[in-house]
């Protein structure tokens, strides 16, 4: 396997102009004579859909969810970041490029994020142009906010809804395309397998999860846009059916696997209630604009929070890190509040939590002012926990939010498999070891709006293939493969449900691969995870037939494969023997217990070679080359 | 607690469906009432039986995939809020509930209470866009917008497009679904272009699917879980019959 990143030559802030002149361009007669399956309408696939159909590509989209609207990406709170420094505080493209390598802990490549830093301010102006209603101040002009790791105020946002109107922007884009003709749509579609013909990505089966039908498409390229995979914790902020399948068949396949150990723990949730849980909620880190993270100074504090004088409170975060305080970035804030609660300083029933107040900003700026600013956060917060934030303050712990890793790319968003490209979050391109917030809105919706039309024009120009259709004895292979699969998973019929087993998976990966790791409790994970994945596969039940409506079914899929996932998620953890973003290894940090880098052995990106089940996965490493800044440790005190 | 539930079950969308009882104990007020049916499930799968389908992802109340109607209302009963984000405290020991698909002819059910709503998506491939091509748009601040008008946009925009509106009104009148994203753009200047053709095509089609007429019942609004208000309704009446004195519809 060989990793070329392909990184355009010449100075940074000239690399993708030079890149878009270079690159071969198909013109806009002929582009209707060449066709692009995209699989998933999240912000990243409904961008890519919507605009290269505009363009005259034949597109045919897919999603699981009933409509393309649903995608994850409508969750999304917080906001999305661009340079646009219409606050006049210092922005600009090479300072977000700074900001995210170095919140990234510089395991990102530098030619990446420059293009993400340069295109971020177009997503804005195409947002506002399809009618995106992002929040705007009494002059007329857009608002911006803070979030964590950026001392400059270049978050947009539309209430606490920001990723619902983005995506509704983008869906509505890829409406208007449907409506054309120029996109085939397929819902409630799930992606089983690629097809490669030749070596070159051709084409997808998927399951009809109404009839149950499996059905192939073909084309000349394929996009994945499918997100992350934070459910292999079974618990995290992500929607329930957010899942692994699609990578990890593309893997299967030879794709590349990059840095999956990379994943962000959000310092902001709901703290777990009880066993029923069967996911977690985000309260936006826009939250710690105005509020105030603390836990009691001493350990079995009986008090309740109001009656917790200043003096008995320790605002931790504003303690560590002045100049960052309260948005510290989310590695550093979440791995403080598990230190603070494994100290036995946490709070709540379950001790794994600490105070998120805003008594002091509700004094400073009037209720009015929070109710406007956070209104809906608040009355979630109240519906789930039954407590007034109001006026007693939150309580919160970190849950998995967001994964950095995922299938490697190149600077062209594709695959080492030629034909197969990776956008959003499902690619690992662009966050290195930790995801700054507001990042991950504006680099799916840059790769689907700014980079994929492009490069995939040049990509097609170049691959020159003959036209393949569904008939071609690879397409039957594949299919005869998942029916196969299918039929495996619905002669399960042991004793456990495939939920019960979800979960088992999920407290290995938390305790042994989530906020703090270390080289013996990944090698214990290692033993666990396979003997998990037979207990699946002797044990567990999955009811219902294969034509029809069979949730059963399409939970026991995803769990299979995360089963399998969760193994190499582990190799790559204990690979890396150091401490960097999100990847915290205990044997790697400082005298005061800050992440210990190393960059002379770790400056590279980890990709990795699927081998069989159960069997090592190969590890390929793409060094990173810094030439325009200096490593340097984090630091946000 | 312990609870008795009748809920709506169906193979498939030509199958016949019937109400099935069911008993379910060790329920917390913690829970959510989703949760409260992944416990069923766990139950039912166990016991070789078929779990319950229902719609469901985010369990956040936004991306409105799930739609169950409780004791009659879409939704349940609390206002303002997605059957996922209602938590079982809000419930006592021994309460019956009955659940159901949203039910509308446009939106046939498909297994349980998954119910097809893709005339949604059709409805806002027949005009719910501006028609703004990727690239070559004016800069963000060009053209300032009074955030009283942003924030009407916004009220509407909040939408989830779950189909509560019509699963209560007894005509199953789509209106407050197209109305809101109607409105979103009325209010904005970059939806003033297409403002004609968009009402026009968007109520043809809402038409074309099938949906009941609006007999100002505002069911919908009640139901609502994003507060969306049929003052929309009121604005998308207005339009429609403006552009209808004006322009043709386009097919
Ligand atoms: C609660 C929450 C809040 C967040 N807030 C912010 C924020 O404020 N700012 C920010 O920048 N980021 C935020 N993020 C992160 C951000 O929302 C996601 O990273 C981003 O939206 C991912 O977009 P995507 O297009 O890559 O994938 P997704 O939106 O996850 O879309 C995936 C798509 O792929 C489809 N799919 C997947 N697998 C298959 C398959 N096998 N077959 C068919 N279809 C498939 C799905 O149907 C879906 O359409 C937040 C995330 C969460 C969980
Ligand atoms: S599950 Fe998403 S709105 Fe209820």
């Amino acid at each position: 396997m060989t990793l070329d990143a392909k990184i355009p030559s010449g100075p940074l802030a000239e690399k993708w102009d030079r890149h878009r002149f270079e690159m071969k361009l198909i013109n806009p007669a002929n582009k209707r004579k060449y066709s692009v399956i995209v699989v998933g309408t999240g912000l990243a696939g409904a961008a890519a859909a919507a605009t290269m159909a505009e363009l005259g590509y034949n597109v045919t989209a897919l999603c699981y969810n009933d409509s393309a609207r649903r995608a994850h990406s409508i969750a999304a709170q917080g906001g999305i970041n661009a340079a646009k420094n219409y606050q006049n505080d210092g922005d600009s493209i090479w300072r977000l490029f700074y900001d995210t390598i170095k919140g990234g802990d510089y395991r990102s490549r530098e030619g990446n994020v420059y293009r993400l830093a340069q295109v971020s301010n177009n997503i804005i102006d195409q947002c506002v142009a399809q009618g995106v209603p992002f929040a705007r101040e009494y002059g007329g002009y857009l608002d911006n906010r803070s979030f964590g790791g950026a001392q400059v105020s270049r978050t947009f946002y539309a209430r606490g809804q920001t990723g619902q109107q983005l995506l509704l922007g983008a869906y509505s884009a890829l409406m208007r395309q449907v409506g054309l003709g120029k996109v085939d749509l397929y819902t409630r579609h799930e992606m089983m397998d690629v097809v490669l013909v030749d070596g070159h990505a051709r084409g997808i089966v998927a399951r009809d999860m109404v009839t149950g039908k499996v059905v192939s498409f073909a084309a000349d390229a394929v996009i994945l846009a499918t997100g992350g995979y934070s459910n292999v914790y079974f618990l995290s902020t992500n929607a329930i059916a957010c899942n692994v399948t699609a990578a990890y068949r593309a893997y299967k396949k030879g794709a590349a696997f990059a840095n999956p150990a990379f994943v962000q723990i959000h310092p902001t949730c709901i703290p777990v209630s009880g066993d029923h849980q069967s996911k977690l909620t985000l309260m936006s880190e826009s939250l710690r604009n105005d509020g105030r993270i603390w836990v009691p100074k001493n350990k079995g504090e009986t008090r309740g929070p109001n009656d917790i004088p200043e003096e008995d409170r320790d605002y931790y975060l504003e303690r560590k890190y002045p100049s960052f305080g309260n948005l510290s970035p989310r590695d550093i804030s979440s791995r403080s509040a598990k230190e603070v609660c494994d100290e036995g300083r946490g709070v709540g029933p379950t001790g794994y939590g600490v105070y998120l107040d805003f008594r002091d900003a509700i004094d400073r700026l009037g209720k009015h002012t929070i109710e406007a600013r956070y209104g809906n956060l608040f009355q979630m917060y109240e519906r789930i926990t039954g407590e007034d934030p109001y006026t007693l303050p939150m309580r919160i712990y970190p849950a998995l939010h967001y994964t950095m890793g995922g299938l490697w790319v190149d600077y062209n968003l594709m695959s080492n498999i030629p034909g197969l490209h990776v956008l959003g979050e499902a690619n690992f391109s662009d966050h290195g070891a930790n995801r700054l917030g507001a990042s991950a809105l504006m680099q799916g919706l840059a790769d689907g709006y700014f980079v994929i039309p492009y490069t995939i024009g040049h990509y097609l120009a170049t691959a020159k293939q003959e036209k393949v259709t569904t008939d071609h004895a690879e397409f039957k292979k594949a299919e005869e493969d998942v029916r196969g699969r299918l039929g495996k998973l619905l002669d399960l019929n042991g004793s456990r449900t495939v939920v019960s087993i979800h979960r088992e998976l999920g407290h290995i990966m938390w305790e042994y691969a989530g906020m703090a790791r270390n080289g013996a409790g990944l090698k214990k994970a290692l033993e666990l995870i396979p003997q998990l994945r037979e207990e699946f596969w002797s044990n567990a039940k999955v009811v219902g037939d294969g034509e029809n409506v069979n949730h059963s079914l399409e939970r026991a899929g995803r769990v299979a494969d995360f089963l399998e996932f969760a193994e190499l998620l582990c190799h790559d953890a204990l690979n890396r023997n150091e401490s960097c973003g999100g990847h915290f290894r205990e044997e790697y940090q400082t005298e005061e217990g800050e992440a210990l880098r190393n960059d002379d052995d770790y400056a590279y990106v980890a990709a990795w070679e699927y081998t069989g089940v159960g069997s090592e996965p190969i590890l390929h490493k793409e060094q990173l080359e810094f030439e325009n800044v200096k490593l340097q440790t984090r630091s946000y005190k | 607690m312990k609870l008795k539930l009748h809920i709506w079950r169906q193979k498939n969308t030509r199958a016949k469906g019937k109400m099935v009882t069911y008993e379910v104990d060790g329920i917390e007020e913690d829970m959510s009432f989703l949760e409260m049916l992944d416990v069923l499930n766990e139950k039912l799968i166990l016991n070789d039986e078929e779990p319950v389908a229902f719609d469901h992802d985010c369990r956040e109340g936004i991306c409105g995939a799930c739609s169950l109607t409780v004791n009659g209302i879409p939704h349940g009963p609390e206002k303002e809020t997605t059957i996922c984000q209602l938590h079982m405290r809000k419930f006592k020991d021994g309460d019956e509930i009955y659940i159901e698909p949203f039910r509308a002819r446009a939106f046939p059910v498909l297994r349980d209470l998954v119910t097809d709503r893709t005339a949604f998506d059709r409805i806002m491939q027949a005009g719910g866009f501006v028609s703004a091509n990727t690239g070559g748009v004016p800069d963000a601040n060009a053209i300032p917008i009074s955030k009283k008008d942003a924030d009407k946009a916004m009220d509407n925009a909040a939408c989830i497009g779950c189909g509560a509106c019509v699963a209560a009104c007894k005509n199953a009148s789509a209106m407050l679904f197209v109305a809101a994203k109607v409105s979103q753009y009325a209010y904005l200047p970059q939806g003033q272009t297409e403002r004609k053709r968009r009402v026009l095509n968007m109520v043809a089609q809402m038409d074309r699917e099938g949906f009941g007429n609006c007999t100002n019942y505002y069911e919908c609004e009640a139901v609502c879980p994003k507060g969306i208000s049929v003052s929309s309704i009121a604005l998308m009446n207005r339009d429609y019959l403006r552009a209808s004195l004006t322009e043709k519809e386009e097919a």
